[in-house]
């Protein structure tokens, strides 16, 4: 184990960066959603729940494992449309209905609606689906890239590479459109905000928008990738969206991204390592506990996230 | 008609009445100013003006059409700009994306035009442009906080304590600036607890006490009147 081969070690590299690009794709939803309310929106683990199911609907509707061809690529871009309305249709209605009621509450009390309303989601979709999940089809066309020791999947790269993208957008409209700046504008203060003619509940939703959007492509690429959608598949990667968001500085749209890359191959390279030292063995299974336990010692030893200093001085 | 007139404003923040029934106005080409100490109501009132606080009485009307009950984005589109207390400054965006903001609800292509009035009026903006604005000192943060206030293109202005922390030779730049804007069109409602200053500049004053208007009058009568001198002018 200890001397393991270098093409383990890529592969770890490789696989860690394909959850963790699903991981801070979710994240930027909480951090951006945090950014303008100072709020954690743990729905957002269901809000990638459904567009992950929405997703599922698409291409179900294309036809399911009988997609081929050209059509794979014009049934997988309908998926994203689909998944990114749907999770944006939810998140709309849930700023609505449980958010924006409460918006000058005491914090702590939009925080318990948002996880009541994540509760209500998770509940009512293990319910109609009668708790059984539902299967991906598989048509993501098999095979890898192999270059020396390094091996990438066609997924796995398609999976990166569409997560990448889909930051760059968002960080293009964050930091070069009208639109971003009026965001950015409410997140730093909203009074002054309103004073510039900027619609403050209309920034909110578009920012919700923005991340569930997010979310709901990185439910797609979950379903494609591990191929099985569920109710109850929001929470842990939501979890740890919300960790990777915490790990890079909550607030901060950089660190999300950083934050969700760093927590990807600490579950995976970090969790290896860890097992190559003699005595110590964490399979698999444990890297929902490494994840966890740098949540906690972050929140210990440095709350401000990787990133902090920017946050801190946002705040 | 006025351009901007208030008529009966009762206005506050919860069990506190800041505001109790105070009428004013404000013409095409004036520069009116509400002096006061602090606590007397002054930014309350413009707070209910721009729709920051809602009124529980009374009446605000720009042109003829009342403001009460429009949502402060909306009293912006109507052509009220309001540079609030503390400025309001966006300090982790830069100084041209402040500027920017200001004419957020604007689609018109005369955008880079004011941008080179504003520049005619604060040259510094323009050397600081790409800085993030938090950088900016607080005399540059005042001109930034007006200039983008001006990008609005505001067919009224209002200004709470623009000389608040700034030395005074930035003080009486501020306020020859203040005059520039009246004489290039655009009338201001300025409040001030700096009242020799405010009452140097403005054409017509009102003096506040604990939400009361208790007097009124050109800016050279309420700057010789005794009862001013002796509470706000610091002379006995």
């Amino acid at each position: 184990m200890f001397l393991a081969s270098t093409s383990f070690w890529l592969d770890q590299v490789v696989n860690g960066l394909t959850i963790g690009s699903m991981y801070a794709l979710i994240a930027l939803g909480y951090t951006m959603v945090y950014g303008v309310l100072k709020m954690i929106n743990f729905a957002h683990g269901e809000v990638f729940m459904l567009g992950s199911y929405a997703g599922f609907g698409v291409l179900v509707a294309f036809g399911g494992e009988s997609i081929a061809g050209p059509m794979v690529v014009l049934a997988i871009a309908a998926a994203f449309v689909g998944a990114a309305l749907a999770s944006a249709s939810v998140s709309v209605v849930l700023e609505r209905v449980a958010y924006r009621p409460l918006r000058n509450a005491p914090r702590l009390a939009p925080l318990i609606t948002a996880i009541g309303a994540s509760i209500f989601l998770q509940f009512l979709v293990l319910d109609v689906t009668g708790a059984k999940a539902s299967f991906y089809p598989r048509i993501f066309p098999s095979g890898s890239i192999e270059v020396g020791a390094f091996r990438i999947t066609y997924l796995q790269l398609f999976l990166v590479g569409c997560s990448v993208a889909m930051m760059l957008f968002l960080y293009i409209v964050v930091q070069r459109t009208a639109v971003g700046r009026s965001i950015r504008a409410v997140a730093e203060n909203r009074t002054a905000a309103s004073l510039m003619g900027i619609d403050v509940d209309r920034a909110i939703v578009t920012t919700f928008v923005l991340g569930a959007a997010m979310a709901g492509v990185a439910g797609v690429l979950w379903g494609l990738f591990f191929l099985q959608v569920r109710g109850s598949m929001g929470f842990l990667p939501g979890i740890k969206a919300f960790t990777a968001a915490v790990l890079g500085g909550i607030g901060s749209i950089p660190g999300a991204m950083v934050g969700g890359y760093f927590l990807g191959l600490a579950e995976t390279v970090g969790r290896e390592a860890l097992s190559a030292i003699p005595g110590l063995n964490f399979p698999n299974e444990w890297r929902d506990v490494i994840a966890f336990s740098l949540l906690v010692l972050v929140l210990l030893f440095r709350p401000t996230g990787i990133f902090g200093e920017l946050v801190s001085r946002r705040a | 008609m006025a351009l901007l007139e208030v008529e009966g404003l009762v206005a506050g923040y919860g069990a506190i009445t800041a505001v109790k029934g105070i009428s004013l106005h404000l013409d095409e080409g004036e520069i009116v100013t509400l002096i006061g100490s602090n606590g007397a109501g002054k930014t309350t009132t413009l707070r209910a003006i721009s729709g920051l606080i809602r009124p529980r009485q009374g009446d605000i009307r720009f042109a003829g059409r009342s403001l009460v009950g429009l949502k402060p984005h909306e009293v912006v589109a109507v052509g009220v700009a309001h540079v609030p207390e503390g400025r309001g400054i966006f300090g982790t965006l830069t100084v041209k994306e402040n500027l920017l903001l200001g004419a957020h609800r604007r689609r018109d292509a005369g955008i880079l035009e004011d941008l080179e009035r504003v520049f005619a009026l604060f040259p510094r903006l323009r050397e600081r442009l790409g800085q993030v604005a938090g950088t900016l000192s607080g005399g540059e943060q005042q001109m930034l906080a007006i200039g983008r206030a001006l990008m609005a293109k505001p067919r009224v202005l209002l200004l709470d304590e623009p000389s608040m922390g700034l030395a005074p030779f930035l003080v009486d730049a501020i306020f020859q600036t203040i005059v520039e804007i009246r004489a290039a069109g655009t009338p201001i409602l300025l409040v001030e607890q700096n009242a020799a200053a405010a009452l140097e500049i403005a054409d017509r004053g009102y003096v506040l006490e604990s939400g009361t208007i208790v007097l009124s009058g050109t800016g050279a009568e309420l700057a010789r009147n005794d009862g001013v001198r002796r509470a706000y002018l610091g002379e006995l």
